[in-house]
C-alpha cells in the first residue's frame, strides 16, 4: 500500500510529504493549525520511507499553504516536501527553502539577548550559519542557537 | 566596515591597519599639543545605559579634541530607560538628535540592534558579555606601539577569560594577525569552548595553562584581566579563585625586556602598584590610547579624512 494511501486522498488542499518522523505535530503547530478547524486534516507518523527510514505527512484540506508558510518549515522539517492539490490532483510542488535569514520565526535562546524584551519592536532574526545540519546565529547577540530550545520559542 | 563598528569583523586586516596609522598621527591632537577640529559642529551621543569610566570619557574626550560636542545619555536610573521606553525607541530619538552614537548596554546584541534602528553610525561600547570592539581597537594600538607589530607575537591572556569581552574580542582579532595565544586561568574562568573552536578554526596556535608565573618568560605581551566578582553566582565560589593572579615586580625577573604588561582597567588586586614603575607596565598609556583610536574611528565614520592619511 502506497503509504500516501492509508488516510483518503484530498480534493483541495496542502499535502506535507517527508517529514522527519515524529515532527508532524510541531508542524502544525508551527503552521497554527489546530483542532478548531472546520475542515479535515489527516496525519500519519511513523510510516516507511525509502529516503529516510520513517517519516510523517500531513494533508490539510481546504487551505493552499504559502511559501512564505512552508519556509518556517525549515526549522524543523527542512526537507519536507508538498504538494498543492486541485481537484484530487497534483497542481503544484513546493520546497521548503532556506534562505541566508529566518525572519520572525523564533525568538532567539539566549537569556541575555536584546530581543528578549516582549516590547522591542524589530524583527526576530537568525542567521543561517549551515544547512545540513541546520546551525543558526542571532543577528544580534552572535549566539547559536540551541535547536531544541528554538522549537519552543516559535513565534 | 559598513557604517557601524558592532564587531571586529566589520573590519578587515587593511581597515584595523589604516585605523592605528591614523591614530598615531592624531597623538599630538590627543595630547592637546595641537588643535584641530576635525569633527566641529558635529554631535556625538554617549549612551551608557551601564557604568563606564574609561570607555564614556574617551568617547567624551575624543570627541572634543577634535572640536565636536557631545551629549550624554545620563544616569540611567533617571533615564526614560527607567520607565519602560524600548531601546529601540531611545536610539530612534537619538537618530535625530546626533551625528553618531557610543552605546554601551547590559544587554548581548543590543548595539547591532540600535545599528537597524538607526541611520546614525553606531559604535559598539561593550554589549554584555558580547563584544568590545574599540576597546580591541587600543589594545591593538598600544601591542603595535610597543612591539612595532602585530604579526606573530606570543600573547598571554589572563584571569577571566570566560566572561570578560574585551579577551574574547582581542583573541579574535590577535589570531587573524597571526599571534600565539596562550591562555591562563583557572578551570572555572577557562575561554568558552565555542570561542576556542572559532580560533582554532581559523588556524590559530592556542595553549593554556593555569601557571601564570612559569608561562611568561617567553611572552610578548602579558593581558591581565580582573576578576569579576559580579559573575559568580555565590560569595564562596568567587573566594576560591579572587585572588588567583597576583602580578608583582618581584616575578618580571626573567620577562623579555620588550614585555609589556596591559590591562583594561579598573584594576583590583591583579597587579601590585610596584609594577607601575616597571619598563613593562603599559596599562596607563593603554587608557590613554583609547582617545587616540576613538578619534580615529569617529573621523573614519563620518568620512573626515585624517591629514596624511586617506579615508
Amino acid at each position: 500500500m502506497s503509504e500516501m494511501r492509508r488516510v483518503t486522498a484530498i480534493n483541495n488542499g496542502t499535502v506535507i510529504d517527508h517529514i522527519p518522523a515524529g515532527a508532524a505535530l510541531g508542524v502544525l503547530r508551527m503552521l497554527g493549525i489546530g483542532g478548531e478547524r472546520a475542515s479535515p486534516i489527516s496525519l500519519v507518523m511513523n510510516v516507511p520511507s525509502s529516503k529516510y527510514g520513517r517519516k510523517d505527512i500531513i494533508k490539510v484540506e481546504d487551505r493552499e499553504l504559502t511559501q512564505p508558510e512552508l519556509d518556517r518549515l525549515a526549522l524543523i522539517a527542512p526537507h519536507a516536501s508538498v504538494a498543492i492539490i486541485r481537484s484530487y490532483a497534483v497542481a503544484e510542488k513546493r520546497e521548503v527553502s532556506l534562505g541566508a535569514e529566518m525572519v520572525n520565526i523564533a525568538r532567539c535562546t539566549f537569556s541575555n539577548c536584546i530581543t528578549t524584551n516582549p516590547r522591542e519592536p524589530q524583527d526576530h532574526r537568525l542567521k543561517v550559519v549551515a544547512a545540513d545540519p541546520l546551525e543558526l546565529r542571532c543577528r544580534y547577540c552572535g549566539r547559536p542557537q540551541d535547536m531544541a530550545e528554538l522549537v519552543d520559542n516559535l513565534l | 566596515m559598513d557604517g557601524d563598528l558592532i564587531t571586529m569583523n566589520d573590519l578587515s586586516n587593511e581597515e584595523i591597519l589604516s585605523l592605528l596609522d591614523d591614530a598615531e598621527r592624531l597623538l599630538p591632537v590627543a595630547h592637546g599639543a595641537e588643535y584641530l577640529p576635525l569633527l566641529q559642529g558635529r554631535l556625538l551621543a554617549n549612551m551608557f545605559f551601564e557604568p563606564s569610566t574609561r570607555t564614556r570619557m574617551s568617547f567624551e574626550t575624543a570627541m572634543k579634541r577634535l572640536g565636536g560636542d557631545v551629549v550624554n545619555l545620563g544616569d540611567v536610573n533617571t533615564s526614560s530607560a527607567v520607565k519602560g521606553e524600548t531601546l529601540y525607541d531611545t536610539m530612534r530619538m537619538v537618530d535625530g538628535y546626533c551625528d553618531m552614537a557610543a552605546l554601551r548596554h547590559p544587554r548581548q546584541g543590543a548595539a547591532q540592534y540600535a545599528a537597524d534602528a538607526c541611520s546614525i553610525p553606531i559604535m559598539n561600547g561593550g554589549d554584555g558579555a558580547g563584544h568590545h570592539p574599540t576597546q580591541t581597537l587600543l589594545d591593538l594600538f598600544t601591542i603595535r606601539q610597543a612591539h612595532g607589530r602585530l604579526e606573530g607575537l606570543k600573547v598571554a591572556l589572563v584571569g577571566d577569560l570566560r566572561y570578560g569581552r574585551t579577551v574574547h574580542s582581542l583573541s579574535h582579532a590577535l589570531a587573524r594577525f597571526d599571534c600565539e595565544l596562550l591562555f591562563i586561568s583557572p578551570a572555572q574562568l577557562a575561554m568558552p569552548d565555542e570561542i576556542v573552536d572559532d580560533l582554532t578554526g581559523q588556524g590559530a596556535k592556542i595553549s593554556m595553562t593555569e601557571d601564570l608565573i612559569g608561562a611568561i618568560p617567553d611572552v610578548d605581551v602579558v593581558y591581565m584581566t580582573r576578576i569579576q566578582k559580579e559573575r559568580f553566582p555565590d560569595e564562596d565560589e568567587y573566594a576560591k579563585v579572587a585572588g588567583i593572579y597576583r602580578l608583582c615586580a618581584a616575578d618580571l625577573a626573567g620577562v623579555k625586556g620588550d614585555m609589556i604588561i596591559m590591562h583594561p582597567l579598573p584594576r583590583v588586586e591583579e597587579i601590585h602598584p610596584d609594577v607601575d614603575s616597571t619598563r613593562h607596565a603599559r596599562y596607563f598609556e593603554q587608557a590613554f590610547n583609547g582617545v587616540v583610536t576613538r578619534m580615529a574611528l569617529m573621523c573614519r565614520l563620518l568620512g573626515v579624512s585624517v591629514p596624511g592619511g586617506e579615508v
